[in-house]
């Protein structure tokens, strides 16, 4: 066994820097992707195991309709269902490379998901602190989360992919 | 419990008015409390221009009609395979502002009647789908009576108990969509 895969996830509790990480998702849409964020989450890592959670109420897209229309019952109906939420466990190491089973609950669904990703190990930063990086991707089918909405192309094509990618890249910080 | 119903038919003796009538009944049986708004051929053509202050005063009664019901019941006929001009403009000035307009988060449910045979299911299709893009919780449930005119009383019951029925579950499933939020109040 190589040192790199004998590499562990760090232990100890480190708490998201809302400000340097970014919480959003990217999906098909005619001949691009469209891509969103939320503004409002949280998300620590503990133990080896990550949670975090998002609220729908602050999905970010560059249109105020747009908004509006992902936080109806088309999509993920806001009044219902405020938060998203996200875990992962038993996350394995390979070098800086990770995967690991999890669980994504949305709109009163919760599916497994497997999730891919890259860690930045623990660095010490100016503030006297210490923190470490992680940028994960999980992608999933957003019709069995109850997200169904779409609208056929001229080509009878649905102009929306049913598949997401729920894109995480979180800066955590070492809890003292 | 109030709910209101709108019909997509205008004219005097219309099935789907008629049909309205019948699923208020139920609704009253559920001990809710049924209307169906009136007015909707005085609401002028939407134009953004006159989408001003609180707009024309048949608009304002819509959207505080609308505003003011815990669910909203659509009656449609089909016109050219799709939904009436006068109720695709209504909604289209109930829609707006689109981010806080009063269908938003609303529980509706359509229900259809026309003389052919296929019920207005297309124009229910259609009303449900632009329904669900101002933001109302629509509930999954579709009821088509066609030959209306054979198969509807003169007070707009199904004749047939297995429509009959339908149009109960119709308005209960409507009638449902209100349940957790009221738990959660």
């Amino acid at each position: 066994m190589s040192y790199a895969t004998r590499q562990a996830i760090p232990g100890g509790t480190w708490s998201v820097d809302k400000i340097h990480s970014t919480v959003g998702f990217a999906v098909p849409y005619m001949a691009g992707t469209f891509q969103g964020t939320f503004s409002d989450f949280d998300a620590r890592l503990s133990e080896g195991g990550l949670r975090g959670t998002a609220e729908v109420a602050s999905v970010e897209v560059k249109d105020p309709n747009l908004a509006a229309h992902l936080q109806s019952p088309d999509f993920f109906d806001a009044e219902r269902f405020p938060q998203l939420g996200f875990e992962a466990r038993e996350i394995t190491r390979s070098g800086d490379e990770l995967t690991a089973q999890g669980e994504l609950t949305l709109k009163g669904h919760t599916e497994q998901v497997e999730i891919r990703g890259h860690i930045n190990d623990p660095t010490p930063d100016p503030y006297g602190g210490e923190r470490l990086g992680l940028q994960l991707e999980a992608r999933v089918d957003r019709t069995r989360f109850g997200l169904n909405w779409n609208n056929p192309l001229p080509s009878g094509d649905p102009a929306l992919s049913n598949e997401v990618t729920i894109v995480v890249d979180l800066q955590l910080v070492r809890e003292i | 419990m109030r709910v209101l119903g709108i019909s997509g038919s205008l004219r005097r003796d219309s099935h789907n008015t008629k049909l309205l009538g019948a699923a208020g009944e139920i609704v009253d049986r559920h001990g809710g409390r049924f209307e169906v708004i009136e007015g909707l051929k005085a609401i002028p053509p939407y134009d953004e221009d006159d989408d001003v202050g609180s707009g024309p005063a048949p608009v304002v009664a819509l959207r505080e009609a609308i505003a003011g019901a815990d669910a909203v019941l659509f009656a449609t006929p089909e016109y050219n395979s799709s939904i009436p001009g006068v109720l695709k403009n209504a909604i289209d000035w109930a829609s707006r502002p689109f981010a806080t307009n009063p269908l938003r988060n609303k529980p509706v449910a359509v229900i259809g009647a026309s003389m052919g045979m296929f019920g207005a299911v297309w124009a229910q299709a259609e009303l449900r789908k632009v329904l669900g893009t101002t933001g109302a919780r629509v509930a999954e449930t579709e009821l088509a009576v066609g030959h209306a005119q054979e198969r509807l009383d003169d007070a707009g019951h199904p004749i047939d108990p297995v429509e009959g029925e339908a149009l109960h579950d119709s308005v209960a499933m409507l009638l449902a969509e209100l349940q957790p939020l009221e738990l959660a109040a």
